[in-house]
């Protein structure tokens, strides 16, 4: 931006900040960045909300969705959204949130469709984020709502119908509530002698041995061991 | 020596005399503690000339930026590759057995990325304010380093899924694995606040979404009242510009909260009424609880602590003068005591807090002991100005289960064996 230019803006600032009555604001403030223009708030403001704020105009069909996803999407989540080596799972594990191994996915954990566009549109692929069309998103999200079974193979998602998706798990989250169902570690006191009688070991990280050992180091010491 | 407790404070007479029998060569040495040095014989690094005393070392700009010595070399970043599918969305581990005092050099602050790190030209970078606002405003850096305000503060960032991969257990052999998603440094920037009251929130604008500029357009909805409060939008750490992969030019610095919150490459700040349900607070960095149930917002990390020396990186060399030396923190407030024990909690010490105790910053602490060679099981409990104390992984695991991946601050034990070894170990 040329240097006229700019003082324009911060004159226009000034000009509309003045104008408005608004003396809460400090004008040193109000000297400093410029008005944000439409077309920019518009380039950047992606985000999409659970009541369906921000989708963009489109759809798609699940058998879009499907040819989409497996020319996108399947060398990593595979063809089914089961997960191709250490990539996350995208379908299935629905019953298995109490169990030993939760499997977390879309349709067993994500309280929210809007997450898996807003999601999907800004940061997948993994390595090429934001190439999606909007019509792409929709027929994708589609195709990983019929694979969670919650829409039917002939299903068409658009703006219009958004809002009405439910996903499984979604009144299964609450709001931290530590300061109650923890009140017991806010402990005036603590026992400082005798606390306990015999004191066991239950568990060595030694025999799960994971940890990166350094290459070449004697034994199988951690990385990074002070010698 | 036998009669030494462990965790008995030692004055000075008794620590020279324990010297003196060291350097004497007296008392029974275990596999793997050194012997000390016999005193009969000249010392060769004494006696001799070294090179370094004869010839001229490297001029004064040799390392036009300095780098540790060579001798540091092993003394880095670590990742544990089987963590995540890739190293572009994955994390890496600060050194903190190697660490002291309460400031993480740049170099060495652990990373966290989702899609990389974002290398951006800050002439090109801009700071957007939008939603629910009188005046939606765009912001250059140079914009940015003229606002008002300017403020420098240590804040520690800890990953919420910091000790994470220890809720089913002992797993993995080091402070820097198990602890060392976390890093405190001095920050240098201007209040969110700033930011807010010249675009004019709305009495309508509840919260907030961050957004960063990487591959990953990383997004957190964040509640008005904390935005307004003590979070700063900053360019600088530790003096200096922040790192690349700390978010330069700028990132969000959220005191207190979960790591994840702290918005590196921050390009965008939108006002709305509600939270958004972002893939980062409804898939990840929500809780899960052994009644299949989740907590959502769970953003404060909780007072936590963990001994760094001892540790599996960095085993004890000797008996006699030994000193326990850790770090602790707490996103309520200030570390106001913490506690060692060697028994694995049958009894406790009160350490010695040293240096700065700040609010929501890293505390460092010591205990000054004897070691006679006896196994130890060393733990510290950290407590807070709110009268929090580090509860034990026992009792976290009855209130949550182990399936909630984040917000573990359970107690550290590490067994450190008669040879000195120390290893990572749970105890009844």
């Amino acid at each position: 931006m040329s240097r006229s230019a700019r003082l324009g803006f911060v004159a226009a600032t000034l000009f509309a900040a003045c104008a408005a009555g608004l003396g809460a604001a400090s004008a040193d403030t109000i000297r400093l960045g410029r008005p944000a223009l439409p077309e920019e708030i518009k380039a950047w403001d992606i985000d999409v909300r659970p009541d369906g704020m921000g989708l963009p105009e489109g759809k798609g069909s699940v058998a879009q969705g499907e040819e989409l996803f497996q020319n996108n999407c399947a060398m990593c989540h595979g063809e089914f959204g089961e997960g191709v080596g250490r990539w996350p799972v995208l379908a299935g594990g629905q019953g298995t949130l109490k169990s030993e191994r939760p499997e977390k996915t879309i349709g067993s954990f994500w309280p929210y469709a809007s997450t898996v566009y807003d999601y999907v549109h800004r940061a997948m692929p993994f390595g090429a984020a934001q190439t999606l069309q909007p019509d792409e998103v929709y027929a994708i999200v589609a195709y990983l709502l019929y694979l969670n079974d919650v829409v039917p193979e002939d299903y068409v998602l658009s703006k219009e119908n958004f809002p009405k998706v439910e996903l499984p798990n979604q009144g299964k989250f609450y709001d931290d509530d530590r300061e109650t169902t923890e009140k017991a570690f806010w402990k005036k006191n603590p026992c400082m002698k005798d606390c306990k009688g015999k004191v066991e070991i239950t568990n060595h990280a030694a025999i799960l041995d994971v940890t990166p050992d350094e290459a070449g180091e004697e034994g199988d010491k951690p990385a990074g061991a002070v010698e | 020596m036998s009669e030494a407790k462990p965790g008995a404070r030692i004055d000075r007479r008794r620590f020279l005399n324990l010297a003196g029998l060291a350097g004497a060569g007296a008392g029974v040495v275990a596999a793997g503690v050194r012997p000390a040095a016999a005193g009969s014989t000249p010392d060769p690094d004494i006696v001799n000339i070294p090179n370094w005393t004869q010839a001229l070392g490297a001029g004064v700009n040799n390392h036009p930026y300095g780098v540790p010595s060579p001798f540091e070399k092993d003394i880095v970043r670590r990742e544990v590759t089987w963590l995540t599918a890739s190293s572009e969305s994955s994390v890496s581990f600060t050194p903190l057995y190697a660490l002291d005092g309460i400031i993480t050099p740049n170099g060495l602050c652990f990373v966290r990325h989702h899609g990389g790190e974002a290398e951006i030209d800050p002439a090109r970078h801009r700071l957007m304010i939008h939603g629910m606002v009188d005046r939606p405003l765009v912001f250059t850096m140079e914009d940015i380093k003229r606002m008002p305000g300017r403020t420098n503060r240590a804040y520690f960032l800890e990953c919420a899924a910091n000790s994470g991969m220890e809720w089913r257990g002992a797993q993995l052999n080091g402070c820097q694995y198990t602890h060392g998603m976390i890093h405190n440094v001095v920050y240098t920037g201007v209040p969110l606040r700033a930011f807010l009251e010249a675009a004019g929130v709305k009495p309508k604008g509840k919260w907030l979404l961050a957004e960063g500029a990487d591959a990953s357009a990383m997004t957190r909805s964040i509640p008005i009242e904390k935005a307004m409060d003590d979070c700063l939008v900053a360019w600088a750490m530790n003096g200096e510009a922040l790192r690349p992969e700390q978010g330069y030019p700028l990132r969000l610095v959220v005191p207190g909260w979960e790591g994840n919150m702290w918005i590196k490459w921050l390009r965008r700040v939108e006002i709305g009424d509600q939270p958004w349900g972002q893939r980062e607070e409804t898939s990840k960095y929500t809780d899960l609880l052994a009644d299949g149930r989740s907590r959502r917002f769970t953003f404060v990390m909780d007072a936590k602590s963990v001994v760094t020396n001892p540790s599996p990186q960095a085993p004890l060399r000797a008996r006699g003068p030994n000193v326990v030396s850790g770090i602790a923190w707490s996103g309520r407030g200030t570390i106001t005591r913490v506690d060692v024990s060697l028994d694995g909690g049958k009894n406790w010490t009160t350490a010695r807090i040293e240096g700065p105790a700040l609010p929501r910053s890293m505390t460092r602490f010591y205990l000054d002991f004897d070691w006679n060679g006896e196994e130890l099981l060393v733990q510290s409990r950290a407590m807070d100005d709110t009268g929090y104390v580090q509860p034990t992984k026992a009792e976290l695991r009855a209130v949550r289960g182990s399936n909630s991946i984040y917000h573990n601050n359970g107690i550290q034990t590490w067994l450190v064996r008669s040879n000195g070894e120390a290893e990572n170990v749970e105890v009844s």
